[in-house]
């Protein structure tokens, strides 16, 4: 562990930059990270539209919506694939990994980049192909993939099944480019964080969300070969002919969905982790406590990882598996639950005796923890095969999922982007606009939801175009429930221009930030707001963790990571 | 090159060339791992392809496994020389390693005009679908492998960047055992 390599003070090479070098094709993590953040912004309006769309159509089947007009059957199918493609794939990922990594990571760890910044600026490149190979997918013969975001074969095997031979073909392209741009990015976050800590900074003293960035991109690394290898498969499929998924000429459909939730289960909680891990950074800075064992944290973030990998057929119950390997599967799905519901307890305890300042961010972190536990104990329901057998393919399922996903996808970026701010624009946002929007929010989230697991109890199946053709889904009671979603939503939707505002007013607007202005402890608040090329005018040495708030004896109610004594 | 000071720092122990080289494999592994475990499950649950497994060209499997073992070797004295720093030698006992990959590549271009010409093709059943994929996919990194060490040779023979071969010498081993592992379960499995 010796730093044996004199560093000296970074003398940040000062060659005329241009417009290109600086924002087309940066090698600095910063710009890097601000590429992968609006990029995955736009992608969320995108995605978020075409919920719109489709919500509208379920309320009232068979209407004009505005701003699009007529929905057709392939139409529906095209825009729920493309929202749930898009939010897992295109903005989750992008922001919550890539972007917070990119950022967060070098400046965190105490270092001037990234390890490898070409293989970062690389990353990016080949996600933004992606990101146009899947746009471009929504325009060719045919229309963009339809097929559902899991893409079960054979349906999504053959041009003929699907009637979308481009569009599913381009889709595949898409999100396997995608999945090579996060191989590459989490090769660099892991070996960054692995190699390049600011001296003194031991395995403990990293803060919790680089950890959990870390683990989240080895998890990811583990779990996505598997479907890379199942993606070449489909693509021999769709494109030369071959019956990998045909069950009439010797392939197998399930291999695809074993393949398929082999990566997706561990999906979650790659998505998952970085967003806990922002909830514990922001949370310890706003009720000025030390986090709650920063051990136990790290701890039961293993054993997710491990226990993530064993839980994949739970997707599956239904799909012909052994009844006597989906109680296994029961049995592990129930036992993950363990470590999250710990971790959320440790929050809890972390905010026990705080001074708690209830800041946009804070508000966030504290939705997040609340809606959270309600994704993860619906999830108990369908961890047991027995209730899924009813539950599956529900709306139920559906709530279930969304408010999981949300916390993580929404919630926790908007936890993120409200605390970090201003460290990345070196302005603050507007308080007021910021409660405006996060209530704005939370409570139509709620009221897009709670009525979704009502009709998945009542037997509301999903992945129908219009309700009206099934007699017994088509009465006034569930249609009211659907309106009153749909409704929901659209007051969501308005409020995010709340958020958009802020966002972009206070880039020119808004108070400057200074240095370290919510006075928290950890590296990335030592340096100028925004950071300037290279990070640190003089690289730092780490003397304690990252959460010492509040300790007694001291004048200040923080104790930088960097500061001697 | 000017290098960010984050790449010369070692707090794992280890060079950050060679820590993030195994993270290239680890995920790899993965890529195979899925797709063999996929090949396997198939094969234990259809015996009809043990016959299909006799039409592949034996000879042309053990030839190449020979010669991509024995590029390694060419591959670690690459390594020693690189240490020794010794550029131009290890450039060309690079370049021995992979003349080593273009034999294989070249055989295998024969061996599958072979099997093509007799009417096994990709689509001829699922044994030869797996055959095809695993084996081109094994392939594409083989003639990547190649082109690398082109780039790393030619920089070599200069003195620079030595510390890549050893890098592309850990890459080259992993090719190896991918195929240590694709050539018993496609042509010797019976």
């Amino acid at each position: 562990m010796a730093h044996t390599i004199t560093e000296t003070t970074h003398a940040a090479p000062h060659h005329e930059e241009t417009f290109w070098s600086k924002y087309v094709f940066p090698l600095d993590h910063k710009r890097i990270a601000m590429q992968y953040i609006f990029t995955g912004m736009a992608m969320a309006v995108v995605g978020g539209l075409m919920s719109y769309v489709f919500r509208m159509q379920l309320a009232f089947p068979g209407m004009d919506v505005p701003g699009f007009g007529l929905v057709s059957p392939a139409d529906y199918n095209f825009l729920v694939t493309s929202h749930g493609t898009i939010m897992i794939f295109w903005v989750a990922m992008p922001v919550l990994i890539a972007g917070f990594g990119n950022f967060l990571i070098p400046l965190m760890v105490g270092c001037d980049d990234m390890v490898f910044p070409r293989v970062n600026r690389l990353s990016y490149q080949i996600f933004f192909l992606s990101t146009v190979v899947l746009l471009a997918s929504f325009f060719v013969e045919g229309g963009g993939f339809g097929g559902a975001w899991t893409a079960y074969p054979p349906l999504s095997a053959k041009g003929a099944y699907s009637m979308t031979p481009l569009g599913s073909t381009l889709w595949l392209v898409a999100v396997a480019l995608e999945f090579t741009a996060f191989l590459l990015g989490g090769i660099n976050f892991v070996t960054t964080a692995m190699n390049s800590r600011a001296p003194g900074m031991k395995m403990f003293d990293i803060p919790i969300v680089v950890w959990m960035i870390v683990i989240a991109s080895i998890l990811f690394m583990a779990s996505v070969g598997p479907l890379i290898a199942g993606a070449i498969m489909l693509f021999m499929d769709q494109q030369v002919g071959t019956a990998f998924y045909d069950p009439d000429r010797g392939g197998d459909p399930l291999l695809w969905q074993h393949l398929f939730w082999f990566f997706g289960h561990p999906e979650v909680y790659v998505v998952l982790l970085p967003a806990i891990g922002i909830t514990a950074d922001v949370m310890t800075v706003f009720a000025r406590k030390k986090l709650f064992a920063y051990r136990t944290v790290l701890y039961t973030a293993f054993a997710t990882g491990v226990l993530s990998f064993f839980v994949w057929a739970h997707h599956q119950f239904v799909a012909g598996i052994d009844p006597r390997m989906a109680n296994i599967f029961t049995v592990t799905t129930v036992l993950i639950s363990i470590p999250i519901a710990e971790m959320c307890f440790v929050y809890i305890a972390t905010l026990y005796r705080g001074s708690i300042e209830l800041a946009t961010p804070m508000l966030w972190a504290l939705g997040f923890i609340a809606t959270f536990l309600v994704g993860g104990v619906t999830g108990l329901y369908l961890g047991a095969s027995g209730a899924d057998i009813y539950f599956h393919d529900t709306y139920f399922v559906l709530a279930h999922f969304h408010y999981t996903f949300f916390p993580i996808a929404i919630i926790g970026v908007f936890a993120g982007i409200t605390f970090w701010y201003p460290k990345m624009f070196g302005r603050m946002l507007n308080e007021t606009l910021g409660k405006i929007h996060f209530w704005g929010t939370i409570i139509p989230f709620n009221l897009i939801f709670i009525p979704l697991f009502v009709l998945g109890l009542g037997g509301q199946h999903r992945r129908i175009y219009n309700y009206n053709h099934f007699p017994e889904l088509a009465g006034a009671d569930f249609q009211n429930l659907r309106v009153f979603a749909t409704v929901s939503l659209l007051v969501m939707l308005l409020f995010q221009l709340v958020f958009i505002w802020n966002f972009f007013v206070s880039f020119w607007r808004g108070k400057p930030a200074g240095k370290n202005p919510w006075n928290a402890n950890t590296l990335e608040w030592t340096v100028p707001s925004p950071p300037p090329h290279g990070n640190f005018a003089e690289l730092p040495t780490v003397y304690r963790g990252p959460y010492e708030y509040s300790t007694p004896g001291r004048d200040d109610d923080f104790w930088p990571q960097d500061a001697p004594n | 090159m000017d290098r960010p000071i984050a790449t010369t720092r070692t707090a794992a122990g280890l060079p950050t060339g060679r820590l993030a080289i195994w993270w290239v494999i680890v995920s790899e592994i993965f890529i195979f791992g899925g797709l063999l475990a996929s090949y396997i499950m198939h094969r234990l649950a259809k015996d009809a392809w043990a016959g299909h497994a006799e039409h592949t060209n034996l000879y042309a499997g053990s030839f190449n496994t020979l010669v991509l073992l024995t590029s390694s070797l060419s591959a670690v004295l690459a390594h020693k020389a690189a240490e020794e720093n010794n550029g131009p030698k290890a450039a060309k006992l690079l370049g021995l390693t992979m003349l080593g990959g273009v034999i294989f590549v070249t055989v295998k271009a024969f061996e599958w005009s072979a099997e093509i010409s007799h009417g096994y093709t990709v689509l001829t059943n699922t044994f030869w679908s797996f055959y095809y994929t695993a084996a081109g996919l094994h392939a594409c990194h083989v003639i990547a492998g190649v082109v690398i060490m082109g780039i790393i040779a030619s920089a070599a023979r200069k003195g620079q960047e030595l510390q890549r071969v050893e890098l592309i010498g850990i890459y080259w081993h992993f090719v190896d055992i991918i195929w240590i592992f694709l050539f018993p379960l496609l042509y010797i499995a019976r």
